[in-house]
């Protein structure tokens, strides 16, 4: 799961990560409000109004803007900013509504640094990586100039290890700025490495992490994603799921139990796990290349989904307006065969089917199975192997009928 | 022969009583896997279909049935926890059905594992392994295999089941099949399996099923090329991917450390 800036913000507060003084607002009043107070606190007239989307990228789409002149050029900003379609490089053309700001103090920066934190599937250990090109888009940085950036790898009996922060601090030139510069760095690592393994946390990034002119180090930004398997130990995840940013499909697939996931082309397909899902991707697009057909989307009902969960399955797919033809990749092990036409045609017979169907369905009780489909009068156009059922697919897209 | 399990092979179960568990347990009974064991905190003294021996502990299922094989449903809470009971009870092989452990916990799962070489652990997240004809210890609908010398190995559930299905389709049976799981961090890697298929008499060729995302394929890849006696035949899913999709910044850093899809594919091809 993905979090807004400023909930990442109050748990890096929570763990010791040193932030600058923050406060959300929902409303330009609120904006107003929360500068008002900054000004006051800080005794400083530079606030920063920060788009609240889960999208990278807010600064340079237009979504944080300084202040100068404290609140009333924060509130007007906040005007231009909340509501506003923020375009980034992560979003899409489309852009995101901003419907959340963060009005933050502005800080006398000296330099912006990169530190994030990430599970290595090739070492089993979570890394660290630093480099001295902070705010800087990061994976050009790797791609381009590898030795920018250093990592280290943490023993999870062990922990993070001060020498591991230090090796990182001197790489990253920190005692430039006075040897307690490397002590706080080292400190706030202790407690970035905490938060990481008790929020489970799948990657953490600070970005900038910035260096005062006072030498203090101080998380700018922060993007906290969580682990979704370790849902179960915490409860108050629920609390900062903001359900305006997720992909209205996919979320409600989720609440279903099963897996969506939405792509840019137009056969709508209900597979049975992710690798025959993705396996089914390859040769619809393989077959369908040279006709403009591929998959409009994925619905993945697992291994062990109900008669229910396939019928409303089906019927997502069977409503999505991009979809053209439909096809059921199933090999069915533990997942029976009878079980998905069941799901399938109390669909279709619902809704009615509209557009072109091919049923593919291998594996468990599949006799059963396609006795289902053959006896339901519907129009199904039966494959006997994948390779056959991309072929009949592309056919029923160019085509166009049934 | 094969690889890991066989006629022999004593399998305990861990969540016996569980829904997923007794299911599967009778599945692997009908089969005729020797289910010599079931473990329960709380339920030791019962019996699992009026005939197998249900345990508080692993330990004291192994001490008592000789069990050297552990399969675990429990669900993900208490997952990593029973992994490494079963490691402390020194079994020799522990294969994990349970999908949904959080990442942390299977980082020291894999830190104990380093530590304790004799014990091997398949998945999790994966539908097990099987031995046509003589032990299936899983998930995998036992039908569909057959008896032969193509070992299989893949990170996918169904898409093993795929290739399972066509090579019986086409009266190729196998040694043995491993559903080594799709989580990020877990136990035996392409490596480790096809090591295994390398040194067996009875596997003849190999079926290795791949996905996007992490190393382990490439360094499947690098062994096949420099040690592998036998044919092998690769298939990687989602090789048409849009790119970016569920990568968050970090991830894609490493992965950009490593080689990008097109060579992985060029290296694959070099093998054919």
């Amino acid at each position: 799961m993905k979090i807004h800036e400023y909930q990442a913000k109050v748990i890096f507060a929570k763990y010791g990560v040193p932030i600058p003084k923050g406060y959300p607002a929902f409303t330009v009043e609120e904006a107003e409000a929360a500068a008002t107070k900054l000004v006051a606190e800080t005794k400083s007239p530079v606030v920063v109004v920060k788009a609240q989307i889960h999208a990278g990228g807010r600064g340079k789409g237009g979504g944080v803007k300084v202040a100068k002149g404290g609140a009333a050029e924060a509130k007007e900003l906040a005007s231009k900013i909340l509501g506003m379609q923020l375009v980034t490089h992560q979003t899409g053309p489309e852009g995101q509504k901003v419907r959340r700001l963060y009005i933050e103090q502005g800080l006398a920066m000296e330099r912006e640094l990169y530190l994030g934190a990430v599970v290595d599937r090739d070492r089993r250990r979570i890394a660290f990586m630093v480099s001295p090109e902070g705010g800087m888009d990061i994976e050009e940085v790797a791609a381009n100039r590898p030795e920018k950036i250093m990592t280290v790898h943490v023993d999870p009996t062990v922990g993070l290890s001060p020498y591991q922060s230090r090796k990182l601090a001197f790489f990253l030139g920190l005692e430039k700025h006075g040897k307690e510069t490397v002590a706080k760095f080292t400190k706030l690592m202790a407690a970035f490495y905490e938060l990481i393994v008790k929020e489970d946390c799948s990657l953490c990034e600070i970005n900038p992490l910035v260096v005062l002119k006072d030498g203090d180090v101080v998380a700018l930004d922060g993007k906290v994603n969580t682990d979704d398997n370790a849902e179960f130990r915490h409860k108050e995840w629920d609390t900062l799921r903001d359900t305006d940013e997720e992909d209205p499909v996919e979320l409600e697939a989720k609440q279903t139990g099963l897996n969506y996931v939405s792509l840019d082309g137009n056969v709508g397909c209900l597979v049975n796990g992710a690798g025959l899902a993705m396996a089914t991707m390859d040769i619809i697009k393989h077959a369908g290349e040279k006709h403009g057909v591929a998959p409009a989307n994925f619905l993945d009902v697992g291994g062990g989904a109900t008669q229910e969960q396939v019928t409303k399955a089906f019927k997502m797919i069977l409503s999505s307006p991009k979809v053209k033809a439909i096809f059921v990749n199933i090999f069915g092990g533990i997942m029976k065969c009878d079980v998905i036409a069941n799901g399938v045609v109390a669909a279709a017979k619902e809704l009615g089917l509209t557009v072109p169907l091919v049923v593919r369905l291998e594996g468990t009780n599949v006799e059963l199975g396609r006795k289902i489909l053959n006896e339901s009068g519907l129009a199904i156009q039966a494959a006997t192997t994948m390779v056959d059922g991309a072929d009949k697919i592309v056919k029923a897209v160019v085509g166009g009928a049934k | 022969m094969s690889i890991l399990v066989g006629k022999n092979t004593k399998v305990l179960v861990q969540g016996i009583t569980g829904g997923a568990g007794s299911f599967h347990a009778k599945q692997m009974m009908e089969y005729g896997t020797q289910v010599v064991a079931g473990v329960t905190p709380t339920r030791g003294g019962e019996k699992f279909e009026g005939k197998v021996p249900v345990f508080d502990t692993v330990e004291q299922a192994v001490k008592n049935t000789g069990a050297d094989t552990s399969v675990i449903f429990v669900p993900p809470p208490g997952a990593a926890d029973a992994i490494l009971e079963a490691i402390d009870a020194g079994v020799a092989l522990v294969v994990c059905i349970t999908e949904g452990i959080p990442v942390m916990d299977m980082i020291k799962v894999r830190r104990v594992l380093e530590t304790t070489p004799t014990v091997r652990l398949i998945g999790p997240n994966c539908p097990g392994i099987i031995t046509p004809g003589a032990c299936k210890i899983g998930i995998m609908p036992g039908h569909i295999h057959k008896v032969g010398n193509i070992g299989v190995v893949s990170r996918s559930g169904t898409l093993t089941y795929e290739a399972v299905g066509q090579l019986t389709a086409l009266g190729i049976g196998q040694s043995t099949c491993v559903g080594i799981g799709g989580d990020p961090v877990a136990g035996l890697d392409f490596v480790d399996v096809l090591t295994l298929f390398n040194n067996d008499p009875d596997t003849h060729g190999v079926i290795m099923i791949g996905e996007i995302g992490g190393g382990a394929e490439e360094r499947g890849a690098d062994y096949i090329k420099a040690n592998m006696k036998k044919p092998v035949a690769a298939f990687i899913a989602g090789a048409t991917a849009p790119p970016g999709k569920r990568m968050g910044h970090a991830g894609a850093i490493i992965a950009a450390a490593r080689a990008p899809r097109p060579r992985r594919s060029r290296r694959w091809r070099q093998q054919a």
